[in-house]
């Protein structure tokens, strides 16, 4: 089955070798980057999880304690998980839909591969040692950021680089994405780590911001790493792989452009939603939340083309497990950005906020809908870029999908059920007009729920074991002879000539 | 490449005529409902700003008027207004006056459930049951500053050892060895004969070279027989209670290099009522003293 797919695919448009073959080999790091950071990071994840459950396991170090390991989970899921996917399939993507070889070529390629890792090392062994600026998803010190700042660039010259020599007429609209995604957060890294050494050798800085326009500036960064980061760029690698798993055309290409636009334009304005009932005045707070309210659509456009461009080829889901990763990423995208706009509502937000709810927000889309995606990406990448006719085994697949959605479903409900009871905790007053309950009593109830977290974070590690497993088998396995007719040379595969 | 639409068999839409790496999009208008139900999120934000404070300038509260500080200070002030009656009076009343008006009593302890809760507990626990380390239980009827409702208060209001309130319990025990009075020996020899006071000595001879440096040097705080002396916070030592624990070694800690267990004034951070209402709660923990 899916070496009739693999054929399938290559029968595709005719294959015309050309001088410039595609920039294959970082892309290929950049997969198993992925593969690696993310095990690190579900692990991480475990770990703190099951700190929150049983305190003991901090080990009582100052570099294991929860304060510590949090950001070094955060980042290692969102940046070099999730920057390391997207990294990988943004190269792979833009080459092909340009018909171009990369911009800078390998070497290109190698420096964006050995700086991002350089990046995220230097970022995670500040964090193990307390060296941050303590902004949430942006921990990272000065020197670590101007680091970032060289590597992103690059980034961004190879990505426009190869776009502007492009040799189809127009752009794909996965691109549009990426490229979006790599625009706005190099603006959004910088500005909000607009920062002052105490001096060129020390470590530490004071941000340039103070006060409520730091929170302000923070969130507009934090609401946007989501925006930007964790949807944009996805988008762009669901409008690749989709398409190309269901082999059927995109659904609507007027409603791309609709839902592009309008995303990136109302996605901007949302952040203040994460500073309700502070010090931020109403005014910005009134805006953070209707522009959230706008949100709406514009995030479910992507989900509708996601969906509706199965349309006849739904029965694909039965025989293809990496799809169904990508299908139901998309459920749990649709679902996460219904939810955002419902917190967003102050009301809700009322009693959502700074409660566990948020962060089962937070992990549908992480796990649901980031993971899923670059999992079901993944699937499909790895055969293709080692050249193989097939996975070693979609069974495993299978068993990937069902454990890790088990694992979702454990952690997001576990998350509801402990944040909207915190919430009504916090707010219950006896008849006497007492607090009903101490804010210790609401940590004791929250005990089970931990627990329930934790479990569905060992199975969401154990799938993605499974898949290294599975990875590791395709990669290093010999196929039959007959199976395929190999490029000659180290897997760079020529240039495909236009379909017609 | 040129355009070169073509018509999906599938689902009857064109497609635009491009095509990259294989991959092609049809030309499906938007959605009925996609388009109404973001123009409906529109025109909910076009309202939504009307109403509610969306401008950054002086005084643009919008059509309600509503602004958010001014909306918490009144549900502050109804919620404080609902309980200032009964507030008013455990304020003025004495704490006996309290314990003795089952209606103030019940209420101070409901109060002082949660004021406890939220203010003691990290130390004393959290059913004032204490931990070793220098947080004593407040559920037994050993008092270090006396266990009456008005040293309760007291205790309360202006801490101890914190330099927080002039009126604070304040007492410090002498580092006997650090500050050269005792030898090491001699610490053992006293650490015995405490152990000996609640029965619990092992070495005799120690015990009985410590009785002449224990009425030396102790006996004029912690009393004679080591009964202790709230006075001056000296604890009892003969009743197998211990701040900092009871083995030989915690005891040689203790009279090496004295303790001096802080804890902080209330007074200037709580509402008197609250205070009251803490005494209250502390006092029927168990060990209350009239």
């Amino acid at each position: 089955m899916a070496a009739a797919g693999y054929a399938a695919n290559l029968a595709g448009p005719a294959v015309v070798p050309r001088s410039e073959p595609y920039v294959e080999a970082p892309v290929r790091a950049f997969a198993i980057a992925t593969v690696f950071w993310g095990v690190a990071g579900f692990l991480v994840g475990v770990l703190i999880a099951s700190q929150l459950a049983w305190p003991l396991l901090n080990l009582d170090l100052e570099w294991t304690t929860f304060g510590r390991l949090r950001p070094v989970h955060t980042s290692a899921v969102i940046f070099a998980f999730g920057g390391n996917a997207l990294i990988c399939t943004s190269l792979y993507v833009v080459q092909r839909t340009c018909r171009a070889r990369l911009f800078g070529g390998d070497q290109m390629g190698w420096f964006l591969f050995w700086g991002y890792q350089f990046f995220i090392v230097a970022a995670a062994l500040g964090y193990v040692f307390g060296v941050t600026q303590g902004k949430e998803y942006a921990e990272p010190e000065w020197f670590v950021d101007l680091w970032l700042t060289v590597v992103w660039v690059h980034y961004l010259v190879a990505f426009g680089g190869t776009i502007l020599k492009r040799e189809e007429p127009h752009i794909y609209v996965a691109n549009w994405f990426y490229l979006a995604f790599i625009v706005t957060v190099a603006m959004l890294h910088i500005v909000n780590n607009l920062a002052l050494p105490v001096t060129l050798g020390h470590a530490k800085s004071y941000g340039l911001a103070s006060g409520v326009q730091d929170a302000m500036i923070q969130w507009w960064y934090g609401h946007n790493a989501v925006g930007f980061f964790l949807t944009a760029g996805f988008l762009g690698m669901m409008y690749y792989f989709i398409p190309k798993q269901a082999d059927r055309p995109v659904y609507s290409y007027r409603l791309s452009i609709v839902h592009f636009w309008s995303l990136i334009f109302l996605y901007i304005w949302a952040g203040p939603h994460h500073l309700h009932y502070t010090a931020l005045p109403d005014w910005a707070q009134t805006l953070g939340m209707v522009f959230s309210v706008m949100l709406w659509m514009p995030s479910w456009g992507g989900m509708i083309n996601g969906l509706m461009t199965l349309s006849g080829a739904w029965d694909k889901l039965r025989t293809d497990p990496g799809l169904r990763f990508s299908v139901t990423a998309v459920g749990f995208y649709g679902m996460s950005t219904f939810e955002g706009p419902v917190m967003s509502i102050k009301a809700v937000n009322g009693l959502s906020h700074y409660t566990d709810w948020t962060i089962g927000h937070v992990h549908s889309g992480a796990m649901g809908w980031v993971g899923f995606i670059t999992f079901g990406a993944l699937y499909w990448l790895f055969p293709k870029l080692w050249n193989k006719r097939a996975l070693y085994s979609q069974k495993l697949v299978s068993w990937h999908f069902w454990i890790a959605t088990m694992g979702i479903v454990l952690y997001i409900t576990a998350m509801w059920v402990s944040g909207i009871l915190q919430g009504l905790m916090w707010r219950a007053y006896d008849e006497l007009g007492f607090l009903q309950y101490a804010f210790i009593e609401s940590v004791a109830a929250m005990h089970p729920y931990y627990v329930i977290r934790m479990m569905g974070g060992v199975l969401y590690l154990t799938g993605a074991l499974i898949m290294v497993f599975n990875l590791w088998m395709t990669v290093t396995r010999t196929e039959a002879a007959d199976a395929l007719p190999v490029p000659a040379q180290g897997g760079a595969a020529p240039i495909p000539a236009p379909a017609e | 490449m040129p355009t070169k639409i073509e018509k999906d068999s599938l689902t009857g839409q064109e497609t635009t005529g491009h095509e990259w790496d294989g991959l092609k999009e049809l030309n499906t208008p938007l959605p009925k409902w996609w388009l109404y139900t973001f123009y409906a999120c529109i025109a909910f934000a076009a309202v939504w700003v009307v109403i509610y404070p969306a401008f950054p300038f002086q005084g643009a509260t919008g059509l309600s008027g509503w602004i958010a500080r001014e909306a918490v200070v009144e549900q502050q002030q109804a919620a404080q207004a609902r309980m200032a009656p009964m507030m008013d009076r455990v304020r003025e009343a004495t704490p006996e006056q309290i314990a003795a008006d089952p209606e103030l009593r019940a209420f101070a302890v409901a109060g002082g459930r949660i004021a406890f809760a939220n203010n003691c507990a990290a130390c004393h626990g959290a059913g004032g049951q204490g931990a070793v380390g220098g947080f004593p239980s407040l559920a037994d009827d050993e008092w270090i500053w006396g266990g009456t409702h008005d040293a309760i208060r007291a205790t309360i209001t202006h801490g101890i050892r914190a330099g927080e309130s002039e009126e604070e319990r304040v007492s410090m025990m002498p580092r006997f060895l650090a500050d050269g009075v005792l030898t090491a020996a001699q610490v053992g020899d006293v650490a015995e004969h405490v152990l000996s006071l609640s029965g619990r000595a092992t070495d005799a001879a120690s015990a009985a070279r410590g009785v002449e440096l224990f009425a030396e040097n102790c006996a004029a705080c912690h009393g004679e027989r080591g009964e202790g002396n709230r006075d001056v916070g000296a604890p009892n030592l003969s009743d197998r209670i211990w701040l900092y624990g009871g083995e030989k070694r915690d005891i040689m800690r203790s009279v090496s290099y004295s303790r001096g267990g802080v804890m902080p004034a209330w007074g200037p951070r709580l509402d008197p009522a609250v205070v009251n209402m803490l005494t209250i709660y502390v006092h029927a923990l168990g060990g209350g003293e009239n």
